[in-house]
Parts: C-alpha cells; structure tokens; sequence
C-alpha cells in the first residue's frame, strides 16, 4: 500500500470515528440489525438503504445541564447529534434514548432537553432513564414526563417492523456497594413478556446500565442481568444496547450483540484508567493527536473530534 | 487538717457554681461534622458522632453525587460540584449510606 493509500484509508477511518459521538444507526436487513455509525449513514454517497431499512437512530447520556470542561456546549453537541440525524435522506422509523437524557434531573434541564427533542424529524422516541435522570429527591421528574409509556413502572414493550423492543429500567433497584439491578418484578414481567414471542422475532433490549458486566468497581453491570440474557438465548437475533459508560464497548455472544454507545455530551475515561468514572477533559491539542492512534482514543471528546475532522 | 478543709471549701463552692452557670447557659451548639466527597468517595468513610449531630456532606467532585440512606431514611437530590446535603441524626445508631449515582460510594456514620 503507498502512503497515500494508507493515509486515505487512515482519513476515513478517522472520519468514521470522528463522528462517532452522534449517535448510531441500526438497520435492519433479513431480521439482523447491523450498527452503523451514523455519519457514514448520514453521508449521502453511503446512502443508508444499502445498510437495510434504517430503523432507529441511538442516542444516549446527552447530559442537559451539563456545563463543565469536559464540554462547556453540551446543548451544541446535541443539536449537531440531532442535525445529523435529520439530514439523512431516509429518515429512521425510531429514536432510541438510553438514558441521562439531563445531569440533574431539574425541571428546567428536562424541558430544554424535550425541547431539543422535538427538533427531530423523526418523531417517534423511545426512553430509559439514566441514573442522573433518577436523581432528584422525590424521583418524579423523568417520569411526570416520560412515564406514561411504562405507566411509572419504567420498563415496557413495543414492535415496530416485526422488531419486538423491550425497554428495561436499572437504576433505580441500587444496594449500597452493589450493581444495579432489574429487580425480581422486572424480571417476572420480560419473562413472561419474551414468552409470549417466536424464537425467529429479532429482540432489542436497551437500559440504562450495562446489561453485562463491564467492569464492576464501577458499577458498570447489572447484577441480575444473568437470569434474563438466559431467557435470550433461544432467539435469533438479540440486540442489547446500554448507554451509561460514554463510550464504545462491543461484545458478540452467539446470536447476541451487545453494544454501548457514546455519549453526546462528554467523554469518560476506559475502565480502571481513573479515580472514577467522571467526565473526561481532553485538552484539544492532544485530542487531536491522539484521534490517529487508536479507536480507544478517538472516544475522548465527541466535540473536539469535530474539530479534529474539519482539519483532516 | 482544719486548714485543708477551708482550703478546700472555696474550691468545692466554686465547682458547684460552674455547674450553675453552664446549666443556666443556653444549649451547648449540636454537634457538627463533615464528609467530603471526593474522588469518588466519602472521606471520612467512617464516622462516629453522637444524638443530635448535624452532618453535611458536601461534594468536591466535577460528577453530581446523591447521599442515600440504605434504609430509605433520608436521600437527597443531585449534589453537583460544591453542593451540600445536610442531615440531623436524631438516634443512635449505626447509618449506612451509598450514592445511588455510584452505589459503589459507601460510608457509616455510628450516632452513639
């Protein structure tokens, strides 16, 4: 391969990943649902009907109120996230949020996030809620607002394009020093809930947290989640998709994708790397040289990559 | 001996006045401690403290903490950098709490 060669295709990837903190795609083809990245879905030569029916659109930890270094512009980073997806030529079906819609949980965050949300041309939208959307004292704001769909109970199914979705809730069932949890009820109702499907059905679950352990000092799992992925393993095509640790981790287990998404909002540094899992600052002249070395690198800061991607 | 005991006397006299003194007083101030929240944990992560203390937690990192009794007791919102919750433990006993942002975040605060 010549170095320009090398550098092209070195160019693209970058590009890829450059925009990676968006959100990703997920299409549907012969009943397996494929992650595209949302930028080469979005890009008009890569037109997303060759990736299969665009389906639904996955956004997670937008992180409304958020206003530290690690990204001072997080209401920016979502409007380009929502720009993206409403410049595909083919509009997806869905749009996932795996949760930390806000930082706080304060009225005011949720209503500039609702408000950001219905910019979408897409206008069917899915929720779980994130730890940080739990975390007011009364815990009622994520739900006097997003609710209705679970009856407050927070977790819920639907079918959309013979996809059978389940939407699970795991941070609110916590014990001191413990994973989170789905909790006894939960669990009795996705049993009887996946029961009641063909094993040929594709299945998306999405929370919040991990449904794998990822890395438990961290709380990045769900203690429980065992005796529901057992219940997994009969269909053909399991999709669980988690938001919650900011950053890309893929997992392949039989005919069981598991996938973590990016955050919009900020980057938190690899498992173990820090004191915890806090926002990640990434000084932008590192950034940049960092986003050439490996795809670990390229997670760090989704606004800056931006950036980054304008020079290449 | 008789001049040890008139010695003594005003000594004895004056303690007995203190006592009146303090117990004329108003209420001696509560008892006040404070946890940080730092890195990700309490410190301290043990803490003994008696009825009556007020104890406030205040949050020294850039990530939002919530304090949380494991018993349901008390729970406080968000705390994001340099927020602080307050709580008067008013029995004695052995208080475990946890973030349930990061359940991993455990502290215990024995009232005695």
């Amino acid at each position: 391969m010549t170095d320009d060669q090398t550098l092209k295709g070195r160019r693209n990837a970058l590009k890829c990943m450059a925009y990676g903190g968006a959100g990703t795609l997920f299409a549907l083809a012969g009943g397996v649902l494929t992650p595209v990245d949302l930028a080469v879905a979005a890009d008009t030569k890569n037109a997303a009907t060759a990736f299969g029916k665009p389906l639904f659109v996955q956004l997670s930890d937008t992180h409304i109120g958020f206003a530290k270094d690690a990204n001072p512009d997080v209401n920016g980073t979502l409007t380009s996230a929502i720009e993206l997806i409403n410049g595909m030529s083919q509009q997806p079906a869905l749009i996932i949020h795996t949760g930390d819609i806000t930082h706080l949980s304060t009225p005011e965050q949720f209503d500039l996030a609702g408000q950001m949300f219905s910019r979408l041309r897409a206008t069917e939208l899915h929720t779980t809620p994130g730890e940080h959307d739990v975390a007011d004292a009364t815990v009622s704001e994520y739900f006097s607002r997003f609710g209705k769909a679970s009856a407050n109970k927070g977790y819920y199914s639907f079918d959309h394009s013979g996809v059978h979705f389940v939407s699970l809730i795991n941070v609110l069932s916590f014990k001191a020093g413990a994973l989170a949890t789905l909790g006894a009820e939960q669990l009795a109702w996705v049993t009887a809930d996946l029961k009641a499907r063909s094993s040929s059905t594709p299945i998306v679950i999405f929370a919040h947290m991990p449904l794998w352990t990822i890395y438990e000092p961290w709380g990045w799992g769900t203690g429980d989640a065992d005796q529901l992925l057992q219940q997994l393993r009969r269909f053909g095509s399991v999709t669980v998709l988690n938001g919650h640790i900011h950053q890309i981790v893929q997992k392949v287990e039989g005919n069981m994708t598991f996938h973590t998404a990016r955050s919009t909002a900020y980057p938190q540094p690899a498992a173990g790397t820090a004191a915890g899992p806090g926002p990640l600052k990434v000084p932008t002249e590192q950034l940049a040289g960092m986003l050439g070395i490996t795809s670990v690198s390229v997670v760090k800061h989704p606004r800056s990559l931006a950036l980054s991607d304008a020079t290449l | 001996m008789i001049r040890k005991i008139n010695r003594s006397l005003p000594a004895a006299l004056s303690v007995v006045a203190l006592m009146l003194v303090s117990a004329a007083a108003p209420a001696a101030p509560p008892e006040t401690a404070r946890i940080a929240i730092k890195d990700f944990m309490f410190a301290p992560m043990e803490l003994t403290t008696h009825v009556g203390a007020v104890v406030t937690w205040v949050n020294q990192d850039d990530e939002p903490h919530t304090i949380v009794s494991a018993t349901g007791l008390f729970r406080s919102g968000a705390l994001d950098t340099d927020m602080s919750y307050t709580f008067t433990f008013d029995k004695p006993g052995t208080y475990r709490v946890f973030c349930s942002i990061h359940p991993q975040m455990t502290a215990t605060i024995i009232v005695e």
